[in-house]
């Protein structure tokens, strides 16, 4: 049977200096009906713009040079103007990354559900309301007769990108376009997504483009995949081939760089600890009379940093794990509780503390982009704390800029450059050595790798790795991304709405008994192998009535709480072998036994 | 020249209305310079038995109500326009922008006290204080260069705070104060460089402001005084020529147009070209 999509040849060419500078270069690929094809590569691959092209369209300054497109018996890059119009919407669709940006804030969700039903004239406003609300149901959402009378603010990101599926498949598209659909989401909030339109594909029988830079997602989603690099295909095939028979050089670098490779250390803790944080309660907001500020983030931490050692910080967004960050580099300041800094009292004020303290201490932030002043050279950049900490000047001071910038790995031409002249990659190195130029003893990584490619995560990783083997600096390690931080990090302390629910040291997030919040955490993370979404138990529960003041702040969405105590008393503290600790009223035995049907979680790699 | 060059190809990327402004930009800035030396006639001499006399080869522009030179009146008068705006410009841009960084890096009750201050100055109309300024002090030069400055600072201040304000929660901003940064490192080495595009724009704009107000002052007699004469002194004291269809109070109303339009122009055309650089 003839293929539902037909891509022949295509090229897109972006106007640069006067210049056609290609895209997407001579990219040809076909999809059968009812199959999803997964579009996969690092940022600048050309992916999205593949993508887009499929509605016939090319963002501004690009052009869709050469190539035919056929959807069906359509025909999209010869259409006028008026003719892609009636196409996009109605026969190819398009879900964007992020749904809160892609709503309108003033309008209910049912009217923007039905719009493109509406504008296309492909149903009357009752018959396309009464498909919404069965999209609704098929897609898992709560409530799915009255959510469309809602406004977008009062539906959660990952509800919202359901709803956004919803809209795209109101008018019965024959294709849809999925661009990065669940990477702005937790992983908690992913699966559920993930498992909404999978099942919704399956049963509408839907021919999707899948986007994504995430191969361990795309194992789960489609049936083709198609590996791209710098605007050309390097490989295509079925997902199982793709992820278990790589043939290009490209993709097994991308395979490799998405396994988690054990990077820890081996030092032992000796001695007084570099950090140690107690009862430790911060937030923003007015100060109220007993010193406690109106929103709490942070609620009784206790931690602990040993010499040499990385300390994992992870939890989902509004977790607190950022402001813990912020509280230790004294950016946010602490209402109860103590931060010992190498057995000194380390105050949690600015103002208060020395430049010695300032310089033992540093913070790298997460978005490579704005962590950089745009108005001062690379140079200029690093010799700032070098004077400011050391007094260094001059040949000194280049001299030193020269190493840090061979220490993390750059070139040292750069240092005449400016931020917006460097790569993400780059401008994540330089922030790095930002920070190494004080001579820390202690550097807090605040989601360092989020915002980076796989491959380039990985050589950031491997750079932390070996400059704590060089330097013998600590490290606390916040994240999101359960894979990193177990292939850093020495101890590991899940926070969940800014509690600490689970510590231990590395071994205790790779097997159970967990907190039943890690357990979610880990258990949702995708593995790189066709069918893992299928295998995996549903362990999310919808969300009862909301966590009161002193109970557990996860028994809302605990799968299982036990009647009767969890929603009386408050969890405690449990200390369970080996070194671990849990705020839960269930036993280790008990945990354990709820935990073990899962036994196939893979044991990272160790690195040769 | 690198300066020479790269300015060269900034103007020839400008979109047609941005070189108008572009043009007379320039034109005004030379008269402003070397006005006074390329005047034909002393800026007070009577020169023509006629008064409002037309447009004549002898007198390009015409002569006024006591038959003084136009051009040469226009010539002198448009070196004190924009010599007393750009310093009262110059002032409020600075003295809102310096405030502003101050408020932006201190926060709390700093920020509130300046922030409210300019508020309460905000609330009175520029020219109603221009007006109670003179009617106290009477006119003088530094009085309208004062009153124009207090006028406009608020404004500057507003936006240069809202800048400041911005790019303070910005993470490099983060990191040199989890670095232990003073606030004035932080407000003049890492705030300040980024907010200078959109201040100069905003300077642009003061000054066509300020251009207005003290034209309007003058047109009202209680700007500039005689024997010193700013563009609204001369469209005042030739007001009397209007129903003849005298050129003598055509000419600085079209001076003072083609002064604050093309500098507008010229704004919207950098800035535009601005937002455009950004995008790509």
């Amino acid at each position: 049977m003839e293929p539902l999509v037909q891509v022949e040849g295509l090229r897109v060419v972006v106007r640069k200096d006067g210049r056609d500078v290609p895209i997407v270069k001579d990219v040809s690929f076909a999809i059968p009906k009812g199959e999803v094809l997964a579009l996969i590569g690092e940022s600048g691959s050309g992916k999205t713009t593949i993508a887009l092209t499929m509605l016939g369209y090319a963002r501004r300054g690009c052009r869709i040079a050469a190539g035919s497109i056929r959807i069906g018996d359509t025909k999209v890059l010869a259409l006028t103007p008026e003719q892609q119009y009636a196409l996009r919407g109605r026969k190819v669709s398009y879900i964007a990354q992020s749904a809160a940006a892609a709503f309108n804030p003033v309008k209910t969700i049912m009217d923007q559900v039905v719009e493109g039903a509406m504008i296309h004239g492909t149903a009357s406003r009752a018959a396309a309301e009464a498909k919404a609300v069965e999209l609704f149901a098929a897609l898992a959402l709560p409530d799915p007769r009255g959510i469309g009378a809602r406004y977008p603010h009062q539906v959660s990101g990952g509800q919202l990108q359901r709803l956004m599926a919803a809209m795209a498949l109101i008018t019965d598209p024959e294709l849809v376009v999925l661009d990065e659909p669940t990477t702005a989401l937790d992983v908690t909030t992913q699966i559920e997504v993930l498992r909404a339109f999978r099942k919704v594909v399956r049963e509408r029988g839907t021919t999707a483009v899948y986007v994504s830079h995430d191969l361990a997602v795309v194992a789960q989603m489609a049936d083709q995949i198609l590996v791209l690099s710098d605007g050309e295909m390097r490989e295509v095939g079925a997902t199982a081939d793709i992820l278990e028979r790589p043939t290009h050089p490209y993709t097994r670098s991308l395979l490799a760089a998405a396994a988690p490779q054990l990077r820890a250390g081996t030092a032992t803790a000796a001695g007084t600890p570099l950090l140690e944080i107690r009862g430790l309660v911060a937030g923003y907001g007015r100060v109220d009379a007993s010193g406690l500020p109106e929103k709490r983030i942070l609620n009784d931490i206790d931690l602990t940093i040993a010499r040499g050692r990385t300390v994992g910080v992870i939890g989902e967004s509004g977790s607190g794990k950022t402001t813990l960050a912020r509280v230790v580099a004294g950016l946010v300041p602490a209402a109860r509780g103590t931060v010992l800094f190498d057995g000194k009292p380390l105050p949690t004020n600015l103002k208060a503390r020395t430049r010695e303290q300032f310089r033992r201490i540093q913070i790298v932030f997460q978005n490579a982009d704005t962590v950089l002043n745009p108005a001062h050279t690379i140079e200029r950049i690093l010799a700032r704390p070098l004077a400011f900490y050391h007094g260094m000047r001059g040949d000194e001071a280049r001299k030193r800029i020269a190493e840090l910038l061979d220490l993390v790995k750059m070139p040292a031409a750069l240092a005449a450059r400016r931020p917006a002249e460097l790569s993400g990659g780059q401008k994540q190195r330089v922030n790095l050595a930002r920070a190494l130029a004080a001579n820390p003893d202690l550097i807090l990584c605040d989601e360092v790798t989020s915002a980076l490619d796989t491959v380039v995560a990985a050589a950031i990783l491997d750079l932390l790795a070996e400059l704590r083997r060089e330097l013998g600096v600590s490290y606390m390690f916040i994240s999101h991304d359960i894979s990193t931080v177990r292939a850093v990090c020495d101890e590991v302390v899940v926070l969940y709405s800014g509690c600490k629910v689970d510590s231990g040291s590395r071994a205790a997030i790779t097997a159970p008994p967990f907190h039943p919040y890690a357990d979610l955490l880990i258990s949702s993370v995708p593995e790189l192998r066709t069918g893992w979404l299928d295998g995996v138990p549903v362990r999310t529960v919808a969300a009862k009535k909301p966590a009161r003041e002193g109970l557990c702040t996860f028994l809302d969405r605990c799968p299982v709480a036990i009647d009767g105590v969890c929603d009386r008393e408050a969890p405690p503290r449990r200390a369970l072998p080996g070194g671990k600790e849990i705020l839960c009223h269930h036993t280790s035995s008990e945990l354990e036994q709820l935990q073990a049907v899962d036994t196939s979680r893979p044991a990272p790699r160790q690195v040769a | 020249m690198d300066i020479a060059r790269s300015g060269w190809r900034t103007a020839a990327s400008l979109p047609m209305a941005g070189r108008v402004g572009l043009f007379f930009v320039l034109l005004w800035l030379a008269i402003a310079l070397f006005g006074p030396s390329l005047a034909p006639h002393d800026v007070g001499a009577v020169v023509s038995p006629d008064v409002f006399a037309p447009l004549s080869a002898a007198y390009p522009l015409g002569t006024d109500y006591l038959g003084r030179d136009m051009l040469s009146r226009i010539l002198y008068a448009g070196r004190f326009t924009i010599g007393l705006a750009l310093v009262a410009a110059l002032a409020a841009s600075v003295t809102g922008t310096t405030l502003a960084l101050i408020a932006a890096t201190a926060g709390g009750w700093v920020d509130e006290v300046t922030s409210r201050l300019m508020d309460a100055f905000i609330s009175i109309p520029s020219k109603m204080l221009a007006l109670v300024m003179v009617a106290a002090f009477g006119s003088s030069v530094g009085l309208l260069i004062l009153t124009a400055a207090l006028s406009y600072t608020p404004g500057a201040f507003r936006i240069a705070r809202s800048l400041a304000v911005n790019v303070k929660t910005l993470e490099y901003v983060q990191a040199a104060r989890a670095r232990g940064e003073r606030l004035a490192y932080i407000a003049g080495v890492e705030i300040l460089p980024n907010m200078v595009n959109p201040m100069l724009a905003d300077f642009g704009l003061r000054f066509v402001f300020v251009v207005l107000l003290l034209s309007g002052m003058s047109f009202l007699g209680l700007g500039v005084q005689p024997p010193d004469a700013d563009l609204g002194s001369l469209v005042r004291e030739n007001i009397g020529g209007l129903f003849e269809g005298a050129p003598a109070v055509v000419m600085p109303a079209i001076a003072i147009a083609t002064l604050t339009v093309s500098v507008n122009l010229l704004i919207d055309a950098l800035s535009g070209r601005a937002t455009r650089a950004s995008e790509s």
